[in-house]
């Protein structure tokens, strides 16, 4: 065993503690039977039922639901049209595209938000559900395409020429070729994309109008009045869900064929 | 395994001028930007008959090869595959299938699926896919492995069925680019005399790319060397081994032991050579057009086409003097390299047993070579 110095592990958990120890506070008070109070006074499932009976918080889930499910797969469409549109395109376009595919990703939220909303407003289309589908796309189809040209750039080339010298037509080769070596992409960037709008909050916030109220949208507006265990609970669910799909993504990206 | 064959021909009779050519290429010019891949070539390649492209990298044979594919276009000339031109005609439209280097097994699909999958294109009714895709692993000793994914297939058997994808289809042409290069030495040499076996009893014709000169002699039955986008000399490969027509073939088909110096006459229908080295006697070579005298060209001789002996005897050969520089053992035969002049070390190579005495280091030694297998390049 190589030995590691104190000093370093020290800090390597500090750091951990920081990171980590909210979230686990966050998810331990969601089974604390107290109410309104930081003191620990036995373990419950209570919170968690409560949501149940929420009908705001049931609205907002659905929406959030709706929001997620239309968002990715309009942006899995457009997104992998997109990815394998690029292929055939001359290296300098490619990276043009590519350029611009990445500036949704680094601009600051905010702004993306903002802009979104001015966007809409001047179009004088009415904030709501729409709007919020329409931002959500925006930021979900770099993704997509990202994450489906990483593996595009990894299949053999010779794959396609093989399947046209063999008699496949260009529908052909992708019906029995390239996609079916594309699923587990995919699968990985439906994950994603559905993962970042479920959890987005700005690009909501600003694109959202009433009746158009998501999860965390609805958290922000609970968390006005108090951290009630509700909260945690609501976010420990929330947290949950994230963890699982993007673990699943990572998962079918690694998985090789 | 005759199911596989378009139609029988006779390979006995050695008569290829009698069946009309599968393959007809006329003057193709093939452009990369300012790079000219493929300088105006042509040739012809005969029903049965396996021929094989031979050059260094970058030579253009992988540009013919995609042209006869039809992954690219000639930018100029013609191309015909049993008389029909195939300019435009798009790869998934014409009679040949290509073994790519790479193999480019689909990895998604099991042995089985990758074999069929030329048939199920063309719509072939599945129980004569099933029965068309098991004559052909058969061909290829892979029965029995149908349901492997190609990650779980060594890299022989990953060739071998490559292999099958295309032979299943019958195609007019089978094309290989490479065909052997990712196999290991030996199992190199067995696919080797198995390709060979394979493409005879199925009567196929192939159009073979490589730079791997012994693989083309011993599969071939013509090869065409290339070089900077040009065919330099076509032919059998005993014929273009042992008559190159240019330094560049001799060098690149097996070692070339040369000497430089000029033309100085003829004498007895023969022309007279006479080395730039000073001390070393005039040769006689076969005659060779343009003969003028003052000439400068260079002998080319082939390791096993000179004899050593100790004493200077007088048989009627051509014989030259050197001195023994090194001993090599390479098992089946002993290598010499002796120095013929002060720039030119040749190789000679001998059967050990022959020599059992064998020659040292330092010992002066005399070439000899009949004068019909001195080669003259005339610069």
């Amino acid at each position: 065993m190589k030995r590691e110095s104190i000093g370093l592990k020290a800090v390597s958990l500090a750091a951990m503690l920081f990171l980590y120890g909210p979230i686990v506070v966050l998810v331990l008070y969601s089974f604390n039977a107290a109410h309104l109070s930081m003191a620990w006074s036995g373990a419950t499932l209570k919170w968690y039922a409560t949501l149940l009976y929420d009908g705001a918080l049931l609205a907002a889930t659905a929406n959030s639901l709706f929001v997620a499910v239309v968002s990715t797969i309009v942006a899995t469409g457009l997104g992998g049209l997109l990815a394998l549109g690029m292929e055939r395109m001359p290296h300098r376009r490619q990276q043009t595209i590519e350029g611009g595919l990445v500036l949704p990703l680094v601009i600051p939220e905010v702004m993306m938000g903002i802009a979104l909303m001015l966007f809409f407003v001047m179009l004088k289309m009415p904030l709501g559900l729409t709007t919020v589908i329409l931002g959500h796309i925006v930021f979900n189809i770099p993704l997509v395409t990202i994450m489906l040209r990483a593996r595009l750039r990894k299949l053999d080339p010779a794959l396609g020429e093989a399947a046209a010298d063999l008699g496949a037509g260009s529908w052909q080769i992708f019906r029995y070729v390239t996609l079916p070596l594309l699923r587990p992409a995919i699968w990985g960037a439906v994950l994603v994309a559905f993962t970042v709008s479920l959890d987005d909050f700005l690009v909501t916030f600003f694109t959202a109008g009433p009746g158009a109220t998501t999860l965390p949208l609805k958290v922000y507006s609970m968390i006005k009045s108090g951290v009630t265990p509700e909260i945690n609970a609501l976010s420990a669910l929330l947290l949950g869900i994230s963890m699982a799909c993007v673990g699943l993504s990572l998962h079918l990206q690694r998985r090789e064929v | 395994m005759a199911s596989l064959s378009t139609s029988p021909p006779s390979l006995s009779d050695g008569s290829f001028s009698s069946t009309p050519p599968t393959i007809e290429i006329q003057g193709i010019v093939r452009r990369h930007g300012a790079v000219t891949a493929v300088d105006g070539i042509s040739f012809e390649v005969r029903r049965g008959e396996f021929f094989s492209i031979l050059g260094p990298s970058g030579a253009g044979k992988t540009s013919v090869l995609r042209m006869l594919a039809g992954f690219e276009d000639p930018d100029e000339g013609d191309l015909l595959i049993d008389g029909r031109s195939m300019l435009h005609v798009p790869p998934n439209r014409r009679p040949v299938n290509l073994v790519f280097q790479s193999y480019a097994l689909f990895p998604h699909l099991t042995v089985f699926e990758n074999v069929a999958f030329g048939l199920r294109m063309r719509r072939v009714p599945a129980p004569r896919i099933a029965e068309q895709v098991r004559q052909a692993l058969l061909m290829v000793k892979l029965l029995g492995k149908e349901a492997r994914l190609p990650a779980q297939l060594s890299g022989g058997e990953q060739q071998r069925v490559a292999l099958a994808r295309a032979l299943v289809n019958k195609p007019a042409v089978l094309l290989l680019d490479e065909p052997l290069a990712a196999l290991d030495q030996q199992l190199r040499q067995q696919m080797q005399v198995e390709l060979k076996s394979i493409q005879e009893q199925a009567g196929l014709t192939c159009v073979c790319v490589t730079h791997h000169q012994e693989e083309a002699m011993m599969m071939s039955d013509r090869i065409a060397v290339m070089h900077q986008g040009r065919m330099l000399q076509i032919g059998p490969p005993r014929e273009v081994y042992e008559r190159p027509q240019s330094l560049f073939v001799s060098r690149f088909l097996g070692v070339s032991n040369e000497l430089p110096g000029k033309i100085v006459g003829t004498r007895e229908g023969k022309t007279v050579f006479q080395p730039a080295d000073d001390g070393q006697p005039s040769l006689l070579v076969p005659a060779v057009s343009g003969q003028e005298s003052d000439r400068p060209a260079t002998l080319s001789l082939r390791p096993e086409q000179l004899r050593l002996t100790q004493e200077r005897s007088s048989l009627s050969d051509e014989v030259l003097s050197g001195r023994i520089e090194k001993v090599l053992f390479a098992g089946s035969e002993m290598k010499y390299l002796i120095r013929v002049s002060r720039d030119h070390l040749w190789e000679v190579d001998t059967r050990p047993s022959a020599h059992s005495a064998g020659f040292t280091p330092g010992a002066t030694v005399f070439l000899h070579w009949s004068t019909s297998d001195g080669r003259l390049f005339v610069e």
